[in-house]
């Protein structure tokens, strides 16, 4: 008798336990919820924050462009071309962990390819601009 | 991000706008460059060691291999190849939009927007456009490269349905997109990238050659707008920055080419031209007289100008004939003739081609006009040395409003006392236009490759 006690009271225990253990579960799943809500909040403050930073930028690029000779539109869109590979800043956090996953192998791919493009941007540029040259220069090249 | 993260990406971003600003003038350019590389520089090496990464070993091999590769090919790349160097750069960039955006979605817990399946909705929505701009980019940038790079023709590929296809894609892009954000279900995310890079093919594969210049500065302007999608997705303020300065500046040019040729950009980008109608009229006046000279005449008209003006086109770069007109054009100074160069906007490839061309063959940058510049100049010009140009001095775009290239800015080299033609045949330019300049009484025609008859004329007037 006793022990049927025992185990009988085991069993409400175990099922007491395996509902805490669920309400506990809910409970995570709901802080979870709460701890997504603030981070998408804090995303959408991000989203206006960057919208403006966005903006800001397009004007500043609009005026500082159309300042640009036409003379050097070439060189402007090798420069333009190697800076847009900032984007390796990206790539370079999805290549940051350590485990080897689909993500890191495509975060490296992106890497080597944003570094063929900064170098040559930056080497072609340079090669470019420094063809440029006034007339006085030209001349003086020319007797050296 | 932290504070020091935050600070040297606003000064990268700084330097990225003085690299720009720099170019207002080829003397203030170079330190642009300068401003460029250390932006870049800082903002590496600021995700290297303020970020946390924890792999250095692969990175080092990928910056190394993929550095080497690109420092190897622009040191070789001859200037006569750039277009399609630039081309072949911009699809990188919007390869590399897509591998980010994907790592992206598959790991977002690196970026530290959300799980897998559980991606921030604003980090989706930038994701799916910027995946799509990107993936546009990469496809658009290649097909432009293998036109320019003569891979493929260079005319305009055209098929029924053409646009309503293309339509249809773009709007599959679209409901994907919103699929995306509302499920995050992973086919519709790459349903978006496999339409996108399928739109880009089809994008630019209508468009002729004479159009790359647009289409190359549209291709740049996309990059941007795909970096700072990017950063929108991985809230960073560095990449929204960088492509909106790009985004723009290819915007302007695009806008640029396009007042150069006097269309709309839609016009560019729905394609086609030059490849309607026009032919026919073309062929009409094949058997009026023209007046064919050799490099003897030409010399000889060139010694006793006194004012001569060159405009160089696409044909000069195709016939690498800078050197040897430079050098033609060293001699005539010699003998106190006036050397001028005139550019249009549209000339060659790309926007600024004929320019860096000359540059390189050490023609000193201001001897070399724009056409706002210059245009009223011919009226008092004793010869125009018309080289490897077409299209963009025909007076048809004043004078004939049935022509396809009627208001187009050109070059008015007909007000010029003689005009000297240098083409290989009579055969009309890229729009399909009959150039009536050909048959008039103060033109010679000049036949043969450029650099050959520069190269004539030097020795004809070295005699």
């Amino acid at each position: 008798m006793a022990l049927n006690d025992v185990i009988s009271g085991l069993n409400t225990l175990a099922t007491d336990q395996q509902k805490l253990a669920d309400f506990a579960a809910e409970l995570a799943k709901l802080a979870q919820g709460i701890g997504n809500q603030g981070t998408v909040s804090a995303g959408h403050g991000f989203f206006i924050t960057g919208l403006t930073v966005f903006i800001l930028a397009c004007f500043v690029g609009y005026y500082v462009v159309w300042r640009v000779t036409p003379a050097l539109h070439s060189p402007l869109m090798a420069v333009t071309n190697a800076v847009s590979s900032v984007i390796i800043v990206g790539a370079l956090l999805a290549a940051g962990p350590l485990e080897m996953t689909s993500s890191k192998v495509m975060g490296l791919v992106a890497v080597g390819l944003a570094s063929i493009n900064i170098f040559g941007g930056f080497i072609v540029t340079g090669r470019m601009l420094a063809m440029y040259k006034k007339k006085a220069n030209a001349k003086e090249k020319a007797k050296k | 991000m932290n504070e020091a993260v935050s600070l040297s990406y606003l000064i990268s971003g700084v330097c990225f706008i003085l690299a720009l600003r720099g170019l207002a003038s080829p003397e203030t350019a170079r330190h642009g460059n300068l401003f460029g590389i250390f932006g870049m520089a800082l903002a590496i090496v600021t995700t290297l060691f303020l970020v946390e990464i924890s792999s250095f070993g692969w990175i080092a091999l990928a910056i190394g291999v993929g550095g080497g590769i690109g420092a190897l090919v622009a040191r070789k790349i001859h200037m006569t190849a750039l277009p399609q160097l630039v081309a072949a750069f911009h699809s990188l960039v919007g390869l590399a939009a897509v591998l980010v955006a994907s790592a992206a979605f598959l790991n977002p817990s690196a970026y530290g927007i959300g799980q897998v399946g559980g991606i921030h909705l604003s980090s989706l929505v930038e994701m799916g456009l910027g995946v799509a701009i990107g993936a546009i980019t990469f496809t658009g940038s290649l097909v432009a490269f293998a036109k320019l790079q003569g891979l493929v023709s260079g005319k305009p590929l055209v098929f029924n349905f053409q646009h309503q296809f293309n339509l249809a894609l773009g709007i599959l892009i679209v409901l994907s997109i919103i699929v995306l954000v509302l499920t995050q279900a992973s086919f519709a995310y790459w349903t978006v990238v496999a339409a996108s890079l399928m739109l880009g093919f089809l994008l630019i594969l209508p468009i002729g050659g004479a159009d790359m210049p647009v289409v190359i500065s549209m291709l740049n302007s996309y990059s941007g707008w795909a970096a700072a999608a990017t950063g929108f997705t991985l809230e960073n303020p560095l990449l929204i920055i960088t492509g909106a300065l790009v985004g723009a500046s290819g915007a302007i040019l695009s806008y640029i080419m396009c007042k150069g040729m006097n269309r709309s950009i839609f016009n560019v980008i729905l394609g086609g031209f030059g490849s309607d109608g026009s032919t026919a009229a073309a062929s009409a006046s094949n058997d009026r007289p023209v007046k064919a000279g050799s490099a003897d005449d030409a010399a000889f008209i060139l010694k006793n100008a006194s004012s001569v003006v060159i405009v160089p086109g696409y044909g000069m770069a195709v016939a690498q004939a800078q050197h040897a007109l430079r050098e033609m054009a060293d001699i005539l100074k010699k003998e106190g003739v006036t050397v001028r160069y005139a550019i249009h906007p549209v000339a060659g490839r790309m926007p600024g081609h004929m320019n860096v061309l000359l540059a390189e063959a050490n023609v000193p940058y201001d001897d070399v006009l724009e056409l706002e510049e210059i245009n009223r100049d011919f009226g008092q010009t004793d010869v125009a040395f018309v080289i490897g140009a077409n299209d963009v001095t025909n007076p048809a775009a004043h004078n004939d409003p049935k022509s396809p290239i009627y208001g187009m800015p050109v070059l008015d080299v007909e007000k010029a006392k003689t005009v000297l033609f240098v083409k290989r045949s009579l055969a009309s330019g890229y729009a399909g236009v009959e150039n009536e300049l050909f048959y008039r009484d103060n033109t010679m025609m000049l036949f043969g490759d450029a650099k050959v008859m520069c190269e004539n004329i030097v020795k004809a007037l070295e005699a």
